[in-house]
């Protein structure tokens, strides 16, 4: 699919390294670009860079996904309605507390699932009502594809999510309304700074945000590295019993 | 925040394990350990390598504002050269002084006071920059010029990152009419008629010469003289005038894995040296040239520095002052020709006077003259020439390049920077960036 030219794309939880590597990729096709995030002061330097790198107008703008009384008044606020909204809002919580904490719980759950579930879905509303190709691009993970010990609570939200996205893109299918799932595997970020990362698994954010315009511009349902096809495909094979004794 | 990694510089020797982090996050602990800024660690040797902390700047790597009437330009340290050219060419500016490859960040440009092919007519790179944020050892920023922090703005220009971190930058870009350059390939038959051919093109903006440093007796020193000018707008043909700002990428090619050891040898650096003259000879006379390939001729080969196989390889990089440097660098081509240590290539460049504009520096490494570089697989037999390269530069009243050594003893480097290491020295003890700035460079050198 092709957005119009120079029409606006806004970024929910545009500080993330993977968010703004996408920002470059579109703002460098002349897109203008909308960052969000819950402190717009902090993404203040790079929509300076963005302007004088790509010549395109940036804005900045407050949006935390745990408020979503304040969703509808957000995309009214906006100068010009976007062609595409994506979100990369996540946070991968702790494990041991958020599973033994109801708030713990709730906050990470509203945060991967409900939070930008429910704002996408007002964002497609708002998108499918433009005469004009438009999209939604959800980041999901991997980690949805499987619960694992070391971080099922954040894995079960990120499924939710998921399994959402492909509801919405049913729902608009045959409209002009795009619906993309994104599930990184590794990505060399802020999130997974100081982890210690398989090297032929981990992408650098600029080289994902490239392949996820590309994916979207060849108008892809899901986003989904090739490696990590593979590997999760065999990860979800491994029956029930087998998977349970596992360690990793 | 911390991982770990084993660095190196662009010679790939010597190599450590070093504790990594971003440069400009944790600023508590700047006076508790010690740390050095990195930016894309192509020096040559150990400058940027600090086990305990080595602090990267590759976060820092956002524009902060350009005014395109005055072609100024403020930027974060960690912004590459290579982004500040795919920005800015395009809207018809150019740096005023670059290094040989694009892969450098500005803050690395700073903290060597790099030189171009232009320095006999525009100066090092400290002669363009207006000021910079200095990051201190007691944890608090200043910014410095000339008119502000005067003595740290003079000590970091080519202070090796020993005097704090650079955060941000700002330094007026150049303007150009096209992303090309006419250049013109003049053969030389020997040294002294190398050098006779950069005296009389001194009014020219950029001059180099490629010396064949396997060839002795009456060729020795033969080299190709390069001379080139921006290209005006007028000056293109069509097909250029296509491409105004030569912005059409050039593929890299990379090399895919470590050349083992043996490969390169007397015989392949002599038939490279060869062919490079041969070659050279044939293409006498004027072209235009693209600004990628007339700057940055090895960024074309990504990882060229793995030719030299895992032993790495040492880059001797020196400067003589004028009067001596003709005596000077026939003592350090005889040396290398009768060592049978050939290099690939020796470059030599025409310096001008260190302050051409900016200020008086301190450790900054060009003064008027000559400066001969050539890069030699690390082995016992090299290090040991190298030994008597120093000798040879000392006698003559010239100095090794900080940014490219890797080997040099203190007493040899104290002898070449003279006062101004003592002074240097002082710089640092009166901000406390002795205690809190250091690198194995510093370590080995005694800085
Ligand atoms: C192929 C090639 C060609 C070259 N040609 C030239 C040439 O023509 N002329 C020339 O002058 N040099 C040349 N160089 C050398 C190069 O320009 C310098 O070594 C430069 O400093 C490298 O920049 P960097 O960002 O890689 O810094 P690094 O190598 O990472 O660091 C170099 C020094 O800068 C300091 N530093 C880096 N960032 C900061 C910061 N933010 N704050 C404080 N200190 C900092 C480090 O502590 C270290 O002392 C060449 C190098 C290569 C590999
Ligand atoms: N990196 C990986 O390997 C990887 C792998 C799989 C999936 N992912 C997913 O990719 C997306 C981007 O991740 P990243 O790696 O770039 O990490 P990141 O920097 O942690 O990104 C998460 C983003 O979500 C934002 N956010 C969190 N809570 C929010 C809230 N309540 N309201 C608004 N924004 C909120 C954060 O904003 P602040 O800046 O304000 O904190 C941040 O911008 C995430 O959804 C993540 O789950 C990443």
């Amino acid at each position: 699919m092709t957005l119009a030219t120079g029409k606006p794309v806004l970024l929910l939880g545009a500080g993330s390294d993977i968010a703004m590597a996408i920002a470059h990729v579109l703002a460098g096709q002349g897109h203008a670009i909308q960052l969000a995030g819950r402190d717009p002061d902090r993404l203040k330097a790079d929509a300076e860079d963005l302007k004088i790198r790509h010549q395109v107008a940036v804005s900045t703008h407050r949006f935390d996904v745990l408020e979503p009384e304040t969703f509808v008044s957000f995309f009214d606020g906006l100068d010009e309605v976007p062609h595409a909204v994506i979100s990369a809002v996540g946070l991968m919580g702790d494990q041991d507390a958020s599973s033994g904490d109801v708030d713990q719980l709730k906050l990470v759950i509203d945060s991967n699932f409900t939070g930008p579930a429910l704002a996408l879905e007002f964002a497609a509303k708002k998108l499918s009502g433009l005469d004009a190709d438009t999209a939604i691009v959800g980041i999901s993970s991997v980690a949805g594809d499987r619960g694992r010990k070391k971080n099922y609570v954040y894995g079960s939200a990120k499924a939710g999510f998921t399994q959402y996205l492909s509801g919405l893109r049913q729902k608009y299918h045959g409209t002009r309304l795009h619906v993309m799932t994104v599930k990184p595997g590794f990505v060399k970020t802020a999130m997974t700074e100081g982890m210690d990362l398989p090297g032929p698994l981990t992408t650098e954010p600029a080289a994902f945000a490239k392949n996820v315009v590309a994916a979207l511009q060849a108008k892809k349902h899901v986003y989904y590295d090739l490696r990590w096809r593979a590997l999760m495909g065999v990860i979800k094979a491994v029956p029930e019993p087998i998977f349970a004794r596992l360690k990793f | 925040m911390t991982s770990e990694a084993e660095l190196s510089g662009w010679g790939r020797w010597p190599r450590y394990r070093c504790r990594v982090e971003s440069l400009g996050v944790d600023r508590t602990g700047l006076g508790k350990a010690a740390s050095i800024a990195r930016g894309l660690g192509r020096s040559y040797g150990d400058s940027a390598i600090n086990q305990q902390r080595t602090l990267t700047s590759d976060r820092l790597n956002r524009f902060i504002s350009f005014d395109p009437d005055t072609g100024m330009l403020v930027l974060e340290a960690g912004v590459s050269i290579g982004d500040i050219i795919a920005t800015f060419l395009p809207r018809g500016y150019f740096l005023p002084v670059t290094p040989g490859t694009k892969f450098v960040t500005v803050g690395g440009m700073i903290a060597s006071d790099v030189h171009g092919k232009n320095h006999h007519g525009a100066g090092s790179f400290g002669d363009h920059l207006e000021w910079f944020d200095l990051l201190c050892a007691d944890g608090n920023e200043r910014r410095c010029s000339a008119g502000e922090n005067s003595a740290l703005f003079k000590a970091t220009i080519g202070g090796m990152g020993l005097t704090g971190h650079i955060l941000r930058a700002g330094f007026k870009l150049m303007p150009v009419e096209t992303g090309w350059i006419e250049e013109e390939t003049i053969p030389a038959r020997s040294l002294e008629h190398a050098i006779e051919l950069m005296e009389q093109n001194l009014d020219r903006t950029y001059s180099v010469a490629w010396i064949d440093c396997v060839a002795r007796g009456d060729s020795l020193g033969r080299s190709l003289v390069y001379l080139g000018e921006h290209a005006a707008l007028a000056d293109l043909a069509a097909k250029q005038r296509a491409d105004r700002y030569a912005s059409k990428a050039r593929r890299g090619k990379r090399v895919p894995l470590d050349f083992p050891n043996w490969a390169l040898n007397a015989y392949s650096v002599r038939a490279f040296n060869e062919l490079y003259y041969r070659t050279g000879l044939r293409k006498a006379g004027k072209a235009l040239v693209g600004w990628d390939s007339y700057f940055y001729p090895l960024d074309a080969i990504t990882e060229w520095n793995r030719i030299y196989g895992s032993r790495g390889f040492v880059q001797y990089q020196c400067a003589l002052p004028l009067e001596q440097s003709t005596k000077g660098l026939f003592g350090l081509l005889e040396e290398i020709t009768a060592s049978g240590l050939g290099s690939f290539l020796a470059v030599l460049k025409r310096l001008g006077p260190q302050s051409q504009g900016g200020p008086e520096r301190l450790l900054s490494f060009p003064l008027e003259g000559y400066t001969l570089a050539l890069d030699f697989p690390r082995s016992d037999k090299s290090l040991a020439l190298m030994d008597r390269l120093d000798q040879i530069t000392l006698k003559y009243h010239g100095r090794v390049y900080l940014a490219k050594d890797s080997r040099m003893s203190q007493q040899t480097f104290e002898a070449m920077y003279g006062e101004q290491v003592d002074a240097f020295r002082r710089a640092r003890r009166e901000t406390g960036a002795s205690d809190a700035f250091q690198s194995m460079q510093s370590g080995r050198l005694g800085i």
